[in-house]
């Protein structure tokens, strides 16, 4: 039995991105909640299964049924970062190709630019890292790239144009949060934060959230928008702690792609539209070497002047990504989001001509766990 | 050896050793595996048969960065991933050697330091420096 094509999305809505000023993480999260039911046109209380993962609260599942006034057949609490949700779509296909559930609802928000201004977390160092201070998670990140550059020859140039396609990106999405000209000489001459990273190599942070909703296929037409299709899923897990990731230069993706392009019956030449988790500029290029668009060792060279930019040979993070549009310290949804957008061909002026194959890619912990999501329109199937 | 079930958890043995200016890391006594940091049960083939053994103390620099701060606050410092002869991989920094000196691939000898807190940790100097 394969999943492929049995789960739709069919509500999506984005919240709070930005700075949402006096309202906590889960009013965020609720206002994604209404906006996608109402994109969806579905009643609250059809909603018979709820996923989520909030910053800070480690019941934020059990915390969503109570602020919807609903009790799920099913609470999903799985954590594991920013990839989460992705794989609560996974989750959420089994239950509805079981039957287990009718209406799946998935939604995250965070208020961490207007409550603290950084990172909110609740995890600490690991005893092992802890003595040596690393910065958590950005030095974790910055020995990937620094072990990347030795083994590879990727230069601090490569990295930085990562972070200047998003912007360019961000530029034709008015809901982005950071919008100004950003050039390669204005990323390497940026605040060094972690050798080789600097500040401009380094997500956001943004408060922010959203919500999406999945149905059956079977009756995914039944709502006003075009459904979106999961086509695929995949998942790897390699660590916890950077000391513990065997190759800082090939992570779980290489595992999670394989799978969600097996179950999907495609390949990464196949795909119209990527949105990959760019906590840092390390990211992108990692990932789109482990998910097979380039060869490994070859992601600096594709993404350098403007591959991965409007106009260049593959469109990446067209809404802007986490490092020029939202991250309000987990990203995984918005990936979804605006792969979603992408395949309504409703994205505006980053709109990807003729869009039908998606590919969202979730990052959690220090390149840790890695979930990947195929998607695709009814064409598709 | 103390096994599952016995005495203090493979944490707390290794702090305690520590403390007193002892690094060792475990053996497995099934497949042979050098094991860090220190576990209940192998993760390469899952015994329980864990041993703790000393090192040679000799590893070469996989990855490194150097974190920026202010002179105010304290000034810059490195963290770094250090691959031990014995196979296994530990966050440590290197001291005895400017920042920017340290690169992937430099030999690195291990001795007890001080951590962040003041309390014992393995630290790297480079090979053939005295501590």
């Amino acid at each position: 039995m394969s999943l492929r094509g049995k789960a739709a999305i069919v509500g999506a809505a984005l919240a709070g991105c930005g700075e949402a000023h006096g309202k906590s993480s889960m009013e965020i999260t609720i206002e994604g909640v209404h906006g996608a039911l109402a994109d969806a046109g579905i009643a609250l209380g059809e909603v018979d299964a709820v996923a989520t993962c909030q910053p800070l609260d480690m019941l934020s599942g059990l915390t969503l049924a109570q602020e919807l006034g609903l009790n799920p057949r099913f609470t999903m609490n799985n954590r594991m970062g920013g990839s989460s949700f992705l794989s609560h779509t996974l989750w959420a296909a089994m239950l509805l190709e079981l039957r287990l559930a009718d209406t799946v609802l998935i939604c995250y928000g965070s208020n961490q630019r207007t409550a603290s201004g950084k990172l909110m977390t609740a995890l600490g160092l690991p005893t092992y890292e802890a003595p040596y201070r690393p910065l958590f998670p950005l030095s974790s990140y910055a020995l990937a790239a620094d072990r990347h550059m030795t083994q590879f020859g990727t230069t601090r140039e490569q990295l930085a144009d990562v972070a200047v396609a998003a912007r360019a990106w961000a530029q034709k999405n008015p809901d982005a949060f950071m919008r100004d000209p950003l050039t390669r000489e204005d990323v390497i001459a940026s605040r060094p934060v972690s050798d080789p990273l600097r500040v401009r190599d380094c997500c956001l942070v943004t408060d922010g959230g959203g919500a999406i909703v999945m149905r059956r296929a079977e009756t995914a037409k039944d709502h006003p928008k075009p459904p979106v299709y999961l086509l695929g899923g995949g998942e790897g897990t390699t660590h916890r702690d950077i000391s513990e990731m065997e190759d800082l230069t090939v992570t779980g993706a290489a595992q999670s792609g394989r799978t969600a392009m097996g179950m999907a019956g495609v390949k990464p030449a196949d795909i119209d539209v990527v949105q990959l988790y760019d906590a840092f500029t390390i990211n992108v290029i990692l990932f789109l070497e482990d998910l097979g668009f380039c060869n490994k060792g070859e992601g600096g060279p594709f993404v350098a002047n403007g591959g991965i930019a409007p106009g260049g040979h593959l469109p990446v993070n067209t809404n802007g990504g986490g490092l020029s549009c939202v991250h309000p310290g987990m990203y995984g949804i918005f990936t979804l989001i605006e792969a979603v957008r992408q395949l309504r061909g409703d994205a505006g002026d980053r709109q990807i001509d003729g869009a039908e194959l998606a590919l969202a890619h979730g990052n959690g912990g220090v390149l840790s766990s890695q979930v990947t999501n195929i998607l695709g329109t009814e064409a598709t199937l | 050896m103390a096994g599952i079930g016995q005495g203090p958890g493979p944490d707390a043995v290794f702090a305690a050793k520590l403390a007193e200016g002892v690094f060792e890391i475990q053996k497995c006594g099934s497949c042979g595996t050098h094991v860090f940091h220190p576990r209940v049960i192998c993760p390469a083939c899952g015994s329980a048969d864990l041993k703790w053994v000393a090192l040679t103390g000799r590893g070469t620099v996989y990855a490194r960065t150097v974190v920026r701060r202010k002179p105010e606050r304290g000034g810059d410092y490195n963290v770094v991933l250090v691959d031990l002869e014995e196979g296994v991989r530990m966050m440590s920094r290197i001291d005895g050697i400017a920042h920017d000196q340290i690169v992937a691939g430099l030999k690195v000898t291990a001795s007890i330091g001080e951590g962040a807190e003041g309390d014992p940790a393995v630290i790297f100097r480079p090979e053939g420096e005295a501590n």
